[in-house]
């Protein structure tokens, strides 16, 4: 590379120079758990793998209980774990977020809607849900919800698991309604000027023109949303909801309660929430990347 | 009141404009007749493309009227998407949708505003797009055009929903000198049809060969007006007289 006095080499003078600030690299963005997720280098797991391994045989070297007996243990107990466990967290996470992006895509439109009532209703709940914390919501939806409802006569069960899917979708909707409002604004506004001057309603324009220009620029941020809320299922082991960490907890329970079968259970657990959610967060960073310089 | 074409199609009287505190049109009238062209000239800033922004309502006016055949612009009542109907629009970015083809840019507000039938709309289109020139460039998406070509299907778009009136706001500043051209011959063919037009343009040149009136604005006036014949050499303002002595 040639060299510039001042730019890339020393100025001729040897004075300081104040080089442009990058506002960009300093501000943090939306992303930073999905990129901190991609950036992971490829031999995580096998580094998860090892502490796994070393864990027993390092805290408890004088129990009889040996590492090889923990992973026996574990072995035993991978089938369930990943089809009743895991499955299930990733049933919660899809129904969540299909909630939530329904949910979330209606609130976003409430956020520009013309009626002033509309938009300030909409933007409180964005907000009010955006930033509470997701274990408070998570309770109240528990405790606040009724634990059956009578449709037509006929008295209906909800089960604990579908109020965990609620309310964890509630602060996926408030982010989704977000993403929705940003992508709508960033569509320029000559977009929606040179619409209007062919006769669209503002309800076509929103539709046949803003939205479908929107759809692309929404996706990365979607799927970082989806990788967090994957992440926040184990949360729902705290209402009872036998998904994977509860059930880990039972199996360890069952297997006399080790010590030394911690770091292998939760390790696991921790492996396969990497192994799901380390393509999505690499596929979302490459996304972000391309649409970012196409706009 | 019903208009009558021997009545002017589009008349401004003594409208007032202002962004906040800044009054940007202070007073401006002008009449257009059916089938006449008109440009707009004048120095950046002085209001003409909040002049013409204000025929179709994309700006409101705080005094004042504008007339459409007769009709008020800034009735409050006013069905603006009637209006819009009547009153095309090119601008001076393009604005062409970037997720449609350039066949489908022309075709979207027939099909979706006027509910036309789709083999028609498509015929006309098509024809539309060959009459500015751009046989061939149906299935092209808007990045992969030039900025000439890009803003003759714009205003093949506004063609397509058979405006009126025409407006055309700076449609050839943001191009190459090259392409310029090609929009002008468009606009020029427009003009030739008996199409009624308002420009607002920096093409001094253009101006006195298709205008038949010129207006000239400066801090939201106008200053002179005249056919371009007598405008060009008999410039009396002194501001005029600048104007013109910087750009030819």
């Amino acid at each position: 590379m040639r060299r510039i006095p001042g730019v890339n080499a020393p100025a001729a003078g040897g004075m300081a120079v104040l080089k442009p600030f990058d506002v960009q690299k300093h501000v943090p963005d939306g992303y930073i758990f999905t990129r901190w997720v991609a950036n992971l280098p490829w031999w995580t797991p096998f580094l998860v793998l090892m502490v796994m391994a070393i864990w027993p045989t390092l805290a408890y070297a004088q129990s009889r209980y040996s590492t090889a007996e923990a992973f026996e243990a574990l072995w035993r107990w991978m089938p369930f774990l990943i089809k009743s466990g895991f499955f299930f967290n990733v049933l919660i996470s899809l129904l969540a977020m299909a909630i939530g992006t329904v949910a979330g895509a209606a609130l976003g439109l409430g956020q520009i809607s013309l009626h002033r009532p509309v938009r300030a209703f909409a933007w409180f709940i964005t907000q009010l849900f955006r930033n509470s914390p997701w274990l408070v919501i998570l309770f109240i939806v528990l405790l606040a919800f009724p634990f059956e409802i009578s449709v037509f006569g006929t008295s209906v069960r909800i089960p604990d698991w579908i109020k965990g899917v609620i309310g964890l979708s509630l602060p996926v909707m408030a982010n989704i309604s977000e993403v929705v409002r940003g992508a709508v604004q960033s569509v320029p506004t000559a977009q929606w000027e040179a619409a209007e001057s062919l006769a669209f309603t503002r309800r076509q324009v929103l539709w046949q023109i803003i939205l479908p220009q929107c759809y692309k620029r929404m996706l990365p941020p979607w799927m970082n949303w989806y990788a967090i809320l994957t992440m926040a299922t184990p949360l729902c082991s705290l209402l009872g909801i036998e998904e994977l960490i509860t059930l880990s907890r039972q199996a360890m329970e069952s297997e006399d309660n080790h010590p030394e079968l911690l770091v292998p259970f939760f390790g696991f657990a921790l492996l396969l929430f990497f192994l799901y959610c380390y393509p999505i967060a690499r596929l979302t960073i490459r996304l972000e990347r391309k649409f970012a310089v196409k706009l | 009141m019903t208009w009558t074409s021997d009545q002017p199609i589009i008349s401004l009287k003594e409208v007032h404009k202002s962004f906040g505190d800044l009054e940007v049109l202070k007073g401006v009238s002008l009449d257009v007749m059916k089938g006449e062209v008109i440009c707009i000239i004048g120095p950046s800033g002085s209001g003409k493309s909040t002049l013409i922004r204000c025929i179709n309502a994309l700006n409101d006016i705080q005094g004042g009227s504008i007339t459409v055949e007769g009709q008020e612009v800034h009735d409050p009542d006013l069905d603006k998407l009637e209006l819009r109907k009547k009153v095309g629009m090119v601008f001076q970015q393009y604005n062409l949708f970037p997720h449609k083809t350039a066949l489908e840019n022309v075709m979207m507000a027939p099909l979706k505003v006027l509910r036309q039938n789709k083999a028609e709309v498509e015929a006309r289109a098509r024809a539309l797009l060959k009459k500015v020139r751009l046989e061939g460039k149906e299935g092209s998406y808007p990045g992969e055009l030039s900025g000439g070509q890009q803003q003759r299907v714009a205003i093949a778009r506004s063609l397509a929903m058979n405006p009126d009136v025409m407006l055309f706001d700076e449609v050839t500043a943001a191009l190459d000198p090259e392409t310029v051209k090609e929009v002008l011959v468009t606009i020029k063919d427009l003009a030739a049809e008996g199409m009624t037009c308002i420009l607002v343009t920096h093409e001094m040149g253009f101006a006195r060969e298709v205008a038949d009136h010129i207006y000239f604005t400066d801090r939201g006036v106008i200053v002179e007006h005249g056919p371009p014949a007598t405008f060009f050499s008999e410039a009396s303002d002194p501001r005029t007289q600048e104007f013109l002595s910087q750009i030819l």
